[in-house]
Formats: C-alpha cells, sequence, structure tokens
C-alpha cells in the first residue's frame, strides 16, 4: 500500500509525482503498464481530466485502476466539462473508491481539443472548486445541504511560474491558497532564474510547490512550447543544448537536462519536490527518478 | 455562331478613369463599345448593392476604376472601393454568378491608353467566361 | 445594442425557395447601426437573393421593405397589409424580431435571414464586439467595469487562466484576455483589493437557468 500523499507533504521528504494519460478508448493495456511501472517509484501519479480538451477514458476511472496497483493517485479535476452537481458528485465517488488527492484546474478552451462544437461549463472556476472541496470535507455541499458522510482529501492546485502577466497570475494564486490548496504543482518550468523568483514570493505561504518538469524530447517541441503554450518559456540556451545534440540521442539529452534540473531544485532546496511530465514517453520517467 | 459580346458596366471615378476615358477619346483610341461607363464622383460612393445591380439587370461582368493609391481627393475613397469589391466578389461567389466577373482598376486622369487597356483586358475575361448565368436563364 | 451577421445566401434561399412571393423586412435599429439587417442590407439580400433563386430557374416576387423596429408591436403592425399579400417573410431583424413577426403574423411563416450573434458595441468601424451576456445579476461594480462572463472566453471569475499570455488570450491570439484588462483596470483605479477576496460561485438563476425571462412591472402598465 502506498503511503497516504499528504503524509509525505508533510514528512519533509523532497516529493516526486509523475503523470499518466489515460487512453482514448478501452484498450487500457498501455496506461496500465505505465501505472505499473511508475506507482512505486513516485509518491503520487497524477491523471489527467480529458487533457487539452482531447475526449479521453475519465480520470478518476484510470485513479482508481492506480489505487488497485498500489499506487498514490492524484486526480485531475477541470471546470470545463461538468457543473457544480456533477464536481460534487465525482469528488464524493472519489473519496468513496479511495482516492484522497484532488488537483483543481481551470481546464484548457474547448475550442482547442477535438470537440470544437462542445458547450463548455466553468460554472466554478478553479479556486471555486478548491473551496468546494474543503467545504465537502466540512460535510456540507455548496448548496448549503447536509451530507451524510464527508469528503476528505489532499488538495491541490496549479501555478505558473514563468507568467509573462505575474501580478494577475499571483492574485490567483493567492486566491487558491486561501481556498485551501495544500499542494501546488507548476506549469512546467525550464528558467530556473524564473522558478526561483516565483518561490521567492510563493515561500511566504504554508504550502508545499512541485516544480513541474516537462521532458523535452526535441528542439522542434521546446520551439512549440514556446510558441504555443502559453505561460512556458525554453531559454535559448536548452534550444540550443536540444539542437547540439546528434538526431536519435535527443531524448537522451532532454532526459540529462530535466535530469540536471531536478538535482538542481533539490541540492538548491528551490522548491520541496517535482512533478514530472513525459507525455507519451513515460517509459523515461524511471530514469530521471534514478537521479534522486 | 457571332463570338460572344460581353456587356460590361464600369464605374468610374469622375477624377481619374472618366479623365482617362477622355484621354483616350482625345488620342483617338476608341474604347470598346460593350462597356457601359457611369461616372461617380468617387469610387468611395460605390455601394456593393450597385455592384449586385449591374448583375441582376443582365452585366456578364463589371469593374470599378478609380484613382491610384494615395490619389483618391477623398482621402481613401478608392480603398473602401476596393473593400466593397471585396464583399462583393463573395457574394457573387456565393449566389452562383461568380466574382470573377468583377474586378477594381486603379489608375490616374492621363493614363488614356491604360483605360482602354483594361477595358479590352476585362472583356476578354468575361468572353473567356461566357455569358452570365443570369442571362441564360 | 443587438450584433448580428447575415446568413450565407445559400442558407437563406433554401428556406424561401418554395415561395412565389416573399417580403425581406429589414429593421431600423440594432442591426442597421451594425449594418446587417438594415434598409440597404435587405437591398443587398433581396439583390443576391433574386439572383441565386434564378439561377436555379425560379423566379420569385420578391419584394423589400424596413421598419423602425421589428420589435416593437407598434411598428411591427405597419406590416400588416403588406405581409397579408406575401407568401413568407424574410426578416433581417435579430432573433427578436423574427419571433414578433411570427407572433404577430400566425399564418405567415417567417424566416430569418440574419444570426444574432451578442450584445456588444461597435469598437471601431467594421469591428463589432461583444461586451454583456446579460446574466441578469451585473457585477461590473466589482470587476471595474470589465465583465468577466462577457469578456473572459471560460466566464471566470477569480482570476485568470493558465491560458493568458502577453494580454490576449489562448483561444485567439488577436482576442483580449478579460482578466487582464480587470485587472489593469482596477489596478490603475487602486481598486485591486476588490478582486482580493474569493468570488463564490455563481447564481445562475437570474441567467436564462429559470427558463425565459420576464418582467412584469404593473407601475408602468396602461
Amino acid at each position: 500500500m502506498a503511503r497516504p500523499f499528504k503524509e509525505i507533504l508533510s514528512s519533509g521528504e523532497f516529493v516526486v509525482t509523475s503523470e499518466i494519460g489515460p487512453p482514448k478508448g478501452t484498450n487500457i493495456e498501455k496506461m496500465v503498464h505505465h501505472i505499473e511501472l511508475l506507482s512505486d517509484k513516485v509518491h503520487g501519479l497524477n491523471v489527467t481530466d480529458n487533457q487539452s480538451s482531447v475526449m479521453r477514458l475519465s480520470s478518476l476511472a484510470a485513479c482508481h485502476i492506480i489505487k488497485d496497483n498500489g499506487g498514490e493517485p492524484i486526480l485531475q479535476m477541470t471546470c470545463r466539462d461538468r457543473n457544480r452537481m456533477a464536481l460534487q458528485s465525482d469528488l464524493i465517488s472519489a473519496h468513496v473508491l479511495g482516492i484522497h488527492n484532488v488537483l483543481c484546474l481551470t481546464g484548457d478552451h474547448i475550442s482547442l481539443g477535438d470537440h470544437k462544437g462542445g458547450k463548455q461549463v466553468f460554472d466554478l472556476d478553479s479556486v471555486q472548486l478548491v473551496a468546494t472541496v474543503k467545504a465537502l470535507e466540512q460535510g456540507k455541499d455548496i448548496g448549503g445541504n447536509e451530507l451524510d458522510g464527508a469528503v476528505e482529501f489532499c488538495v491541490g492546485a496549479t501555478a505558473t511560474p514563468e507568467a509573462d502577466r505575474m501580478d494577475s497570475q499571483l492574485l490567483k494564486f493567492r486566491k487558491k491558497v486561501k481556498a485551501g490548496a495544500k499542494f501546488f504543482q507548476t506549469q512546467a518550468v525550464y528558467d530556473m532564474d524564473m522558478l526561483k523568483k516565483f518561490m521567492e514570493y510563493a515561500r511566504q505561504f504554508e504550502v508545499k510547490i512541485l516544480a513541474g518538469i516537462l521532458v523535452l524530447i526535441s528542439p522542434g517541441m521546446a520551439k512549440y512550447l514556446n510558441a504555443n503554450v502559453a505561460g512556458v518559456t525554453v531559454p535559448q540556451e536548452l534550444i540550443n543544448e536540444m539542437a547540439g545534440a546528434e538526431k536519435g540521442k535527443r531524448l537522451q539529452k532532454g532526459i540529462e537536462i530535466a535530469t540536471r534540473q531536478i538535482k538542481q531544485i533539490k541540492e538548491e532546496n528551490i522548491c520541496p519536490g517535482v512533478h514530472i511530465m513525459a507525455i507519451g514517453k513515460e517509459e523515461i520517467v524511471p530514469e530521471i527518478l534514478a537521479c534522486l | 455562331m457571332a463570338e460572344f459580346e460581353p456587356k460590361l458596366i464600369a464605374f468610374c471615378c469622375s477624377n481619374c478613369a472618366t479623365s482617362a476615358a477622355n484621354v483616350c477619346e482625345a488620342i483617338g483610341l476608341s474604347t470598346p463599345g460593350n462597356v457601359d461607363v457611369v461616372r461617380i464622383p468617387c469610387t468611395g460612393r460605390v455601394d456593393i448593392l450597385h455592384l449586385l445591380k449591374a448583375f441582376e439587370i443582365g452585366a456578364d461582368g463589371a469593374y470599378v476604376a478609380g484613382c491610384s493609391d494615395g490619389n483618391c481627393q477623398f482621402r481613401d475613397g478608392n480603398i473602401k472601393a476596393k473593400r466593397r469589391v471585396a464583399r462583393a466578389k463573395k457574394l457573387l461567389d456565393e449566389v452562383g454568378v461568380g466574382g470573377d466577373r468583377l474586378e477594381m482598376y486603379n489608375m490616374s486622369a492621363s493614363m488614356g491608353p491604360e483605360f482602354a487597356k483594361m477595358a479590352r483586358k476585362m472583356t476578354e475575361r468575361i468572353r473567356e467566361l461566357g455569358p452570365s448565368p443570369l442571362r441564360k436563364k | 445594442m443587438i450584433i448580428a451577421e447575415q446568413k450565407p445566401i445559400q442558407e437563406i434561399k433554401s428556406m424561401i425557395a418554395g415561395y412565389q412571393k416573399v417580403l425581406v423586412v429589414g429593421c431600423g435599429t440594432c442591426v442597421t447601426v451594425c449594418m446587417a439587417g438594415g434598409e440597404k442590407e435587405v437591398g443587398i439580400i433581396a439583390s443576391t437573393l433574386r439572383m441565386a433563386l434564378k439561377l436555379d430557374g425560379k423566379e420569385p416576387e420578391v419584394i423589400e421593405d424596413c421598419i423602425r423596429r421589428q420589435c416593437e408591436w407598434e411598428f411591427v403592425d405597419e406590416l400588416k397589409e403588406k405581409i397579408e399579400g406575401v407568401d413568407a417573410v424574410l426578416s433581417t431583424a435579430c432573433g427578436v424580431g423574427v419571433q414578433a413577426l411570427a407572433e404577430r403574423f400566425g399564418d405567415k411563416p417567417v424566416y430569418p435571414a440574419l444570426n444574432t450573434t451578442s450584445m456588444g458595441m461597435p469598437k471601431e468601424h467594421g469591428f463589432w464586439i461583444e461586451t454583456c451576456r446579460g446574466c441578469g445579476d451585473c457585477g461590473l461594480g466589482k470587476f471595474g467595469g470589465v465583465c468577466p462572463i462577457a469578456r473572459c472566453s471560460k466566464g471566470l471569475l477569480n482570476g485568470p487562466c493558465g491560458g493568458s499570455q502577453d494580454g490576449k488570450c489562448e483561444v485567439d491570439k488577436e482576442m483580449d484576455c478579460g482578466w487582464q484588462l480587470i485587472y489593469e483596470r482596477l489596478n490603475s483605479l487602486g481598486q485591486l483589493d476588490q478582486i482580493e477576496d474569493i468570488v463564490q460561485p455563481k447564481d445562475w438563476s437570474t441567467d436564462r437557468d429559470k427558463g425565459q425571462r420576464r418582467i412584469i412591472r404593473e407601475d408602468v402598465k396602461v
């Protein structure tokens, strides 16, 4: 049995989480393989929620599978696809299934995904979702009605250390803390100086911040991130470093960079932990973890 | 069968294109007889409805002739006309008449020979396209 | 004002294809200002429609008119005689006008020539922008006069999402991030403290979620 994530967070250990992407369809073979590979190597395993607005197997179902495999799942919940009724209902369901960690996110806009004409919801926003979890923990839903049995969660949220308009992002960050978020997993960070700057501010709050490490697999990916993903800036030196690697050895270079940055974060005590994302290439995560 | 002679309507700015048409005549160049010139104070006055009506009443093609870029006496009438021609072309495509039957040209008052050339060029284009599908019906 | 834009002519054509005599009727208010359904646009729509139908081998009579407002009975009633003489009506008003005609002239089919898009204003000539969603519980006082429901693409109430970059929205790099506008505006007013507290989930019962919204006031009845 995995140790509860809540315990790890307060233990003072360097926290390591990673991420699983559910399949689009019923073939869970690859996902289960990734779960088996990572469950006992990380402190928590996130499952994305219709990531990038692409419809997939639910985060809840995948978290349940992680639980069955002895792992510690972190349920990602976005506000895009469910109204306050459905979100609360799923939170209760998660608790009943033994899932006690939740990461509250806004969610990408529906027009960025594979159901562009769908009606998005956003009945709640991420701050309100955090507050909703806290309300359910008090034994009441957000309509003020009594629950027959309260939920228990370790609640997290996200932050963007490399955002270009930091002031307004920090407003949101403060509100998430105020709403009751206990841990943060950040958007991918590549510029350690920007991460340090963010942490100088964030350290005043009693929350655990896990730096997002997204493994680069090619120089093209770095350029794509810079051009298309808000709040992510890959410095030119890293792009050059990736481009300098021989073809066929670029993934290895990406692993090397990720490893180096994780070491730096740990040794210089920049953040109390990291969240490693290797979208579609989860097999490489153990190799990165070996550095710790 | 005789060669198809397209009927064209030209909306000509009185500051440039109409003068060019006059120069054209003065120097003995003939403007094609198939082009009916509608003289307007500035191409900025051309409305999308004017352009559509030309086709509704049976023209095979139409064009707007305005001042060269930066030379409109009313500052940007020719630029506005260009945008309206673009919208009217789209509407004509949607309708099924074909946006290619409509064009915008720019010129200066002294360009008599060019005026005649332009009229012939548009006539050629429409001849290739054939009679307006509205006339065939 | 209400903002609308013209439907594709082929769609309009398919709606009225079977009728012999059609009245295209414009509205002299919002859709005139947004250049989608006023007198001038009635002319354009009627003209394109006549040509499109002719190409199909049909030559119905398409007549034109435009009234001051299609959303008030006193103006709508002016159309009585004309509408009696046609087989169908094509309204170039917003959805409100189309429904007013349909309700007033129960035995005539009425079709929309426009897609009604939003409530807003012309930001500049040829550029109309939505600024109000009519949620029924205006919070503009709190948000510095910039509506997060209408101007944030996700309608968020507690700050920008992570998709905000360079002050623009993740949906479209040409679209301002509503939350960045709110933040900057309150910052310049020295009122940022207004949004420091958590805004509670919105009560959507004033929106459409209680069904068609109605206001009944005895004091102004005649």
